[in-house]
């Protein structure tokens, strides 16, 4: 992955965090959206469309990344971290696209379902965070060399 | 479609199969119900909202006190523990509750009672936003608040166009999770007493109404029942198409525009404005989310085989 490939993702990663973090009541109850220029922290709406214009984003990146990794055949090289990082972005992208599909008016689920997605794609971005900085501090990479 | 007195009179007539409701019948074909109110009926009595708080009163909060210190100090507690009785606003243990609207329409008086809840919209703005799967639409079209798990952060209450949810603190999960620093309570609403319609009984204001005020049934019927009844009384109709479709369809003799106007509105008494559809937006942008992925697999596969025609022409 180059650099600029690997900034893109992060900040692309970042971007989803802060807004999926904006879906929950805490920034006006923590004073972000105090901070003259950051009232939008607390706009539900807006970070819900921005999100989803990231999601957008990421996806696409993401599927495309899968063609051309299994074409180069990379995933041979991946380590146990990367296997991980693959299924925790994995889960976040399902359980993602069950709750775009799920705010469609034609479609409803049972509300375990409900709950269960989304507790599960709150959950495990904070997982992938955290395994990421465990592999930072660790040293370990997600292919090897 | 069925209101009280048709209901009533399947009981006078015999069989156990007449005495179901139709209602309950689309509940296990799972169709999408909508209740028709028919405002040049309702004489604003209340026994709706009485049957309501009778039928629903094991629903609503019990709260622990005292409550959880709040962090930061500005988070304000909701508490109407002590004030249950309030039955002029909506609250957690109020979820129906009358407007009333002395208006002059063509010159004509008319007094037009409203009785006032949740609309239980089509796409629910609070059901798709809320972050903790708390809030959810029924396939028989209630949106209801699961008080099991809700944290009681409002967010349903602020994207709601007309901000219908009512905050108990001291009550619900958050209290066993971060007390003080993340949630204040559980959110309470009409939840059109889903438990009663999965019983095969009326919600309980319609039962309740002597005027046969409020019908309900499959939302094609109830729709073409509120034209036909519009059209009887050269009238109005709210909620068929605000935010993006509701299934509480209010028809009325006087516009809604001059029934806003003359009602009282704020926190807890909610108005009768237009309201755009709050996910139309969302609703497009879902469909370029969910075929993001099949573009992203297509640019790759063409990334692939150009990087594989240069490796021909090169090995040429």
């Amino acid at each position: 992955m180059s650099k600029k490939e690997k900034w893109f993702l992060g900040l692309l990663s970042f971007a989803l965090l802060f807004t999926g973090f904006a879906q929950m009541p805490i920034f006006k109850r923590y004073y972000l959206a105090d901070i003259p220029g950051f009232a939008w922290t607390a706009d539900y709406y807006l970070n819900h469309r921005l999100h989803y214009l990231l999601a957008f984003i990421l996806l696409f990146y993401l599927f495309y990344k899968v063609v051309t990794f299994f074409s180069s055949f990379q995933l041979k090289n991946l380590t146990f971290l990367g296997w991980l990082k693959v299924f925790l972005w994995g889960g976040i992208v399902f359980t993602g696209m069950l709750r775009v599909l799920k705010n469609f008016p034609q479609v409803v689920f049972d509300y375990k379902t409900v709950m269960y997605v989304d507790w599960i794609h709150l959950g495990l971005p904070f997982l992938l965070f955290i395994f990421f900085i465990l592999g930072k501090v660790a040293g370990i990479s997600y292919l090897r060399k | 479609m069925l209101s009280r007195r048709k209901f009533l009179q399947g009981m006078v007539a015999g069989s156990a199969l007449s005495l179901l409701p139709k209602g309950a019948k689309a509940v296990r074909d799972e169709e999408e119900l909508a209740t028709l109110l028919d405002l040049s009926k309702c004489i604003g009595c209340g026994a709706c909202v009485e049957a309501c708080k009778e039928t629903n009163a094991h629903k609503f909060p019990k709260p622990q006190k005292p409550f959880p210190r709040m962090y930061p100090s500005r988070v304000k507690v909701a508490d109407w523990s002590d004030k249950q009785d309030v039955d002029d606003r909506l609250t957690p243990y109020n979820w129906l509750f009358i407007q009333t609207a002395y208006v002059t329409w063509q010159g004509k008086e008319y007094e037009i009672n409203i009785p006032r809840r949740c609309l239980h919209c089509q796409n629910p703005p609070c059901a798709n936003l809320c972050p903790w799967g708390a809030c959810l639409k029924q396939k028989n079209g209630i949106v209801r608040i699961n008080s099991e798990i809700c944290l009681g952060g409002s967010k349903c209450k602020s994207v709601c166009p007309w901000h219908i949810p009512e905050r108990q603190t001291g009550v619900g999960l958050y209290l066993k999770l971060l007390p003080s620093y993340a949630g204040n309570g559980v959110m309470y609403k009409c939840d059109r007493c889903y438990d009663r319609l999965e019983k095969g009984l009326l919600p309980a204001c319609i039962e309740a109404c002597p005027e046969g005020v409020q019908t309900i049934g499959p939302r094609k019927e109830i729709i073409a029942k509120a034209h036909q009844l519009a059209k009887e009384m050269s009238g109005y109709i709210y909620g068929e198409k605000e935010n993006g479709g509701t299934n509480t369809i209010y028809v009325s003799p006087v516009p809604f525009e001059v029934l806003n106007k003359a009602i009282d509105t704020g926190p807890g008494r909610p108005h009768l404005k237009p309201v755009p559809n709050s996910m139309a937006l969302e609703e497009n942008l879902g469909w370029a989310v969910l075929t993001a992925p099949l573009a992203g697999l297509a640019a790759g596969a063409l990334k692939v085989v150009s990087k594989l025609k240069k490796g021909e022409e090169k090995n040429e």
